[in-house]
């Protein structure tokens, strides 16, 4: 019995329609508790005044934003390698889902400048780097719903997500040339670096909220496009017949 | 390859062929500037290095599509696959073919168009140069964007939503190669990231372009 035996259509539908309630009530909790706490029981930051706690909402879905791609690019390799169908559909069903976050992260960025650096938008690596990302997925998602066979689709836009988090990952370190406005991570190992505890915790939650979410929602979409395929597969059979 | 290469070539110059066209696109772009922004002499003489450069990069896009289409729409592509020669060569030579009908020109014509909007004279060797050094990787880039949307019908507009972002890291290293120029700063640092995107994209791109092709005629 190894790993890949979950990667079976079947399984996959099994075990994920039992584990899937379960990763949106902990999604649900987590959000509420995290954006509750951050919203309503935390002070206000010196320099920021109350728009510190757009904070909950902008890390958690760039962090979301930058990893859904990463796991992308993993499973288009598995994809690749394997050949597991459930592999690349869970990339297709994650695009959109990136998309979302990236388009999150840049819109309570700006709402979040606006204030703060008093303009809406200013050209610097993070900033762009985002703005890149979400070119890149709309690429990958305008790919993937121009090509009609499914096998020819997945082969593509897996090489696209391989050679494109390259070309992504450049553009993010190209763009340091320029003056950069935006603060260093919030997040890091080094605790003196990161922002203070009182933000921290609330802060961890809402990640582990938007982590949750992210996952139930690929796996909800997944789940719907194997059914999409089987539908499919039915309908073509009844064709033939 | 040599062969393929001088084929591509005679095929690109003829009538109908594509190439000039390119260069009628940059030229356009270029007189259409000033017309946008004014003409007043500072502004374009500021802006130049970036305008010569997004000019460039969108009419080398112009001319991507026909890359590999012609050649699969009279079935010629699956004949150059199943040559002794492996795939990867004849991706390699599409791209040196695209570059020099688009590429090469548009870094000649660059000077003379840059003196048009009035650039700094310490700018124009720094623009030839970083065209130079730059447009090849734009090439490779494009020939990768191209295989993969070869067996699409419309393929172009998708193709430049592909092929775009790709071109980011060029045009940065590029236009801030001509930028430093322009100051009279050192530009060895950007004008070496370029060289080195060019390279890594010809050694490693072929290959997905390959892949790519063999996927879109299988």
């Amino acid at each position: 019995m190894s790993i890949w035996e979950y990667a079976n259509p079947l399984r996959f539908m099994g075990w994920t329609g039992k584990v899937l309630p379960w990763f949106w009530a902990l999604a649900i909790a987590a959000l509420v508790v995290g954006l509750g706490w951050g919203f309503f029981f935390t002070p206000e930051a010196e320099n920021f005044g109350s728009t510190v706690k757009i904070i909950y909402i902008h890390v958690p879905s760039a962090f979301i934003a930058i990893n859904a791609w990463f796991m992308m690019v993993v499973t288009s390799i598995i994809w690749l390698v394997r050949r597991h169908h459930v592999s690349v559909l869970a990339a297709k069903a994650a695009a959109p889902v990136g998309l979302t976050m990236t388009l999150i992260a840049l819109i309570t960025g700006a709402i979040w400048g606006q204030p703060t650096w008093t303009t809406w938008w200013v050209w610097d690596a993070r900033l762009t780097a985002f703005l890149v990302l979400c070119l890149f997925y709309l690429g990958y998602i305008a790919l993937w719903a121009a090509i009609e066979d499914p096998d020819t689709a997945a082969d593509l836009t897996s090489v696209l997500s391989l050679v494109g988090s390259v070309f992504a990952f450049l553009s993010r370190y190209a763009a340091l040339f320029w003056a950069t406005q935006h603060q260093d991570s919030s997040l890091s190992v080094d605790r003196a670096e990161h922002v203070s505890d009182v933000f921290y915790q609330p802060l961890l939650l809402s990640m582990a909220g938007f982590v949750l979410l992210f996952l139930a929602l690929v796996l909800m979409r997944t789940r719907t496009e194997i059914r999409l395929r089987r539908i499919r597969a039915i309908e073509t059979r009844g064709r033939r017949s | 390859m040599i062969a393929l290469l001088l084929r591509d070539l005679r095929l690109a110059v003829r009538a109908g062929g594509g190439f000039g066209l390119g260069l009628a696109f940059f030229l356009i772009v270029v007189v259409l500037v000033p017309f946008g922004v004014g003409s007043e002499t500072a502004v374009l003489s500021r802006i130049a290095p970036g305008i010569l450069w997004v000019a460039a990069l969108l009419a080398s896009l112009l001319t991507l599509d026909r890359v590999f289409a012609l050649d699969y729409e009279d079935g010629a592509l699956p004949l150059l696959l199943t040559a002794p020669l492996p795939a990867e060569g004849v991706t390699l030579v599409k791209a040196l073919a695209h570059w020099m009908t688009s590429g090469l020109p548009l870094t000649l014509a660059a000077p003379v168009l840059g003196i048009l909007l009035n650039i700094e004279p310490a700018a124009i060797m720094p623009l030839f140069l970083s065209l130079l050094i730059g447009t090849p990787a734009l090439s490779m880039i494009g020939t990768f964007g191209a295989a993969l949307t070869v067996g699409l019908r419309r393929g172009g507009l998708l193709l430049s939503l592909l092929v775009l972002p790709m071109y980011v890291p060029t045009l940065i290293f590029g236009a801030e190669a001509v930028a430093r120029g322009a100051a009279e700063l050192s530009m060895q640092v950007p004008l070496l990231l370029l060289a080195g995107l060019t390279a890594g994209s010809i050694a490693l791109l072929p290959l997905a372009a390959a892949a790519a092709l063999r996927v879109n005629l299988r």
